[in-house]
């Protein structure tokens, strides 16, 4: 991808912007659930680490997977499959995300090896693989019905039928995963990860295997998905069959593109304002996918860098 | 499985397998000259269903005339689309092409949608059979119904016109010359830019014209293109991204492959082709008939 930003320059004024990025979105987290509705602001937490978690494939790897819903799905019904058996919530987030990274071994294997529209359409197709499972598996998965009225047991006092508590514990959840997307970026692995990025070949040429380099970049990516994905099923106390369909891979890619890519903290924010736009089109007679449609095609057109791009390209110059 | 029952599963297989072919042959076109992955596509063949529909509905038209001129509207659209939109991301990673689409997807079915409950009241409409096309054919060995050996013979006979003009004509020979090398094409006094849109609009008119023969076999509805596009793109990997062969071998063969796996053990007819997918990936990256990356 040659038109996203370079994050990796250390210079005392990317450092100010970034700090101030995280101290504002992170004092804005903390007050979400009083802003907006618990269970919409946890929606933005999972929906946010989920494009996070995409974006580390897309804007730091340059590949544009359109079957991310595949880990958060498998990772979601997981997830839901052991709190239903009574497992405790962490031992079901983990379950889940462990799901979504054995998952990930087989199609990461067979998709790093294209690039480009070839690996977008094997990761679509893989992903479109696990939506019919969900789809024909109806014992365990519940089929078009999905799964319903499990428990949350509560854990250390906490009480998860109180979905601001809910919300708190999932910020914790999602301030660790950004924390590993960060770390991941920002690490020697995430440097060399931009160069094969950036090129292949020069990356190659001085001693980088860009295959094994993406491979664990989908690893990460994956698991990352995954611990989002059991963070939405734990955060709503019902899978749908949504969760494993195309569409939503689409959706991913949209709130990352809106909020910018290779950003870090676009891709949670493009999320945000997706869940609350689509918020506001619930109570209006718009139809979604109209919106939603334009929305994308807008983007794409005219505004490629994201919300957080724009600002960050402006904050640069000034 | 007695052989009575195997062939017509492969022949019903022959039937998904046309459309298929049909519809991965327009991408093949789309995406060999122009480095378009047209995620629209389906949404495409839908609006070719539509338009039939809407047109007998609103004018009373038939289904021949409508064989023609909804394929003709879906492919002006497509020219439109290509020239106001497509046109701004060519220079780009083609993954733009990909999103762009997509979002056109979106857009597209939801607005079919409304414009069937709104203008029709319905959401979803079955389209009737051509009386010539009514009825059975004794084959002899099978029966079968007239209409859908006539979209077989139909997608057979577009397929094989469509190789020819690509392969074997100056006018494949222009469309070829502009999308490999096009600053020498165009010194040759030829405007590749026009050549592109047209391109464009024979390929998402072959969707239209898929959209159009599936109308009376499945039902018209604004999602009918939703799942068939991300087959078609298994099957376009099978087959070798922008191989025009290899999409309709493909094409038919993953269509029979898959009606007679689902004869077999009925679960797996959806994911076959993609389990077929992971198959030749692991052997073949680029695809059956598909050309190492790199040499294109």
């Amino acid at each position: 991808m040659t038109t996203i930003p370079r994050t990796a320059s250390r210079n005392d004024r990317e450092r100010t912007i970034r700090a101030a990025w995280i101290i504002g979105l992170g004092l804005l987290l903390l007050i979400l659930p009083r802003l907006i509705y618990p269970v919409l602001a946890l929606d933005i937490l999972a929906w946010g680490l989920f494009a996070v978690a995409f974006d580390l494939l897309f804007g730091f790897s340059g590949l544009l997977s359109f079957g991310h819903a595949a880990f958060w799905g498998s990772s979601a019904y997981f997830t839901a499959y052991l709190l239903a058996s009574g497992q405790s919530v962490p031992v079901a987030m983990l379950g889940g995300t462990l799901s979504a990274l054995v998952l990930a071994v087989p199609i990461a294997y067979l998709s790093v090896r294209s690039a480009g529209i070839y690996f977008s359409m094997i990761t679509l197709a893989f992903a479109q693989m696990v939506y019919f499972v969900a789809l024909q598996w109806t014992d365990v998965t519940g089929g078009e019905n999905g799964l319903q009225g499990f428990e949350r047991p509560s854990l250390f006092g906490l009480d998860f039928s109180n979905s601001v508590t809910r919300y708190y514990f999932c910020l914790a959840v999602f301030a660790l995963g950004f924390y590993i997307a960060y770390r991941t970026v920002r690490s020697p692995f995430g440097q060399a990860q931009q160069a094969v990025r950036d090129n292949e070949q020069r990356a190659q040429s001085i001693g980088y295997n860009p295959v094994r380099f993406k491979f664990t970049a989908f690893m990460i990516s994956a698991g990352l998905a995954g611990l989002a994905g059991s963070m939405y099923t734990f955060g709503h106390g019902v899978v749908s069959l949504d969760v494993t369909k195309w569409t939503t891979s689409g959706e991913v890619v949209m709130m990352t593109l809106l909020g910018g890519t290779a950003t870090l903290f676009g891709p949670a924010v493009g999320a945000g304002l997706v869940l609350l736009l689509r918020d506001q089109l619930t109570t209006s007679s718009l139809p979604v996918g109209i919106v939603t449609g334009l929305v994308f095609v807008v983007v794409v057109l005219f505004f490629r860098a994201g919300v957080v791009g724009t600002v960050q390209g402006w904050l640069r110059r000034r | 499985m007695n052989t009575q029952l195997l062939l017509i599963q492969v022949f019903n297989g022959l039937v998904n397998g046309a459309f298929y072919a049909l519809l991965s042959l327009g991408l093949a076109v789309i995406f060999g000259m122009l480095r378009i992955v047209n995620f629209m596509h389906g949404a495409l063949y839908m609006l070719g269903a539509f338009t039939a529909f809407a047109l007998g509905q609103a004018f009373g038209l038939g289904f021949w005339p409508a064989l023609i001129l909804a394929p003709l509207i879906v492919g002006v659209l497509g020219m439109v689309l290509e020239r106001t939109l497509l046109s701004r991301l060519y220079g780009l990673e083609p993954s733009y092409n990909l999103l762009l689409t997509f979002g056109l997807t979106l857009l597209t079915q939801d607005l079919v949608k409304q414009v069937m409950l709104s203008q029709f009241a319905v959401s979803s409409a079955p389209y009737t059979t051509p009386e010539v096309l009514t009825g059975v054919v004794n084959l002899g060995f099978v029966v079968f119904p007239k209409y859908r050996l006539f979209v077989i013979a139909l997608t057979l006979v577009i397929c094989l016109v469509t190789w020819f003009v690509i392969e074997k004509t100056r006018v494949g020979a222009i469309i070829r010359a502009s999308t490999e090398n096009p600053s020498v094409t165009r010194a040759f006094g030829i405007d590749v830019s026009k050549w592109v849109t047209g391109v464009f609009g024979v390929g998402v008119g072959l969707a239209g014209l898929a959209g159009v023969l599936a109308a009376p076999i499945y039902s018209v509805e604004p999602y009918m293109g939703a799942e068939l596009i991300i087959t078609t793109f298994a099957v376009v990997v099978i087959g070798g991204l922008g191989s025009i062969l290899g999409s309709v071998v493909t094409g038919f063969a993953v269509g029979v492959l898959a009606a007679v796996g689902a004869a077999i053990y009925p679960p797996i007819a959806n994911t076959l082709v993609f389990v077929l997918m992971a198959i030749v990936l692991l052997v073949r990256p680029s695809g059956l008939f598909g050309l190492p990356e790199g040499t294109r």
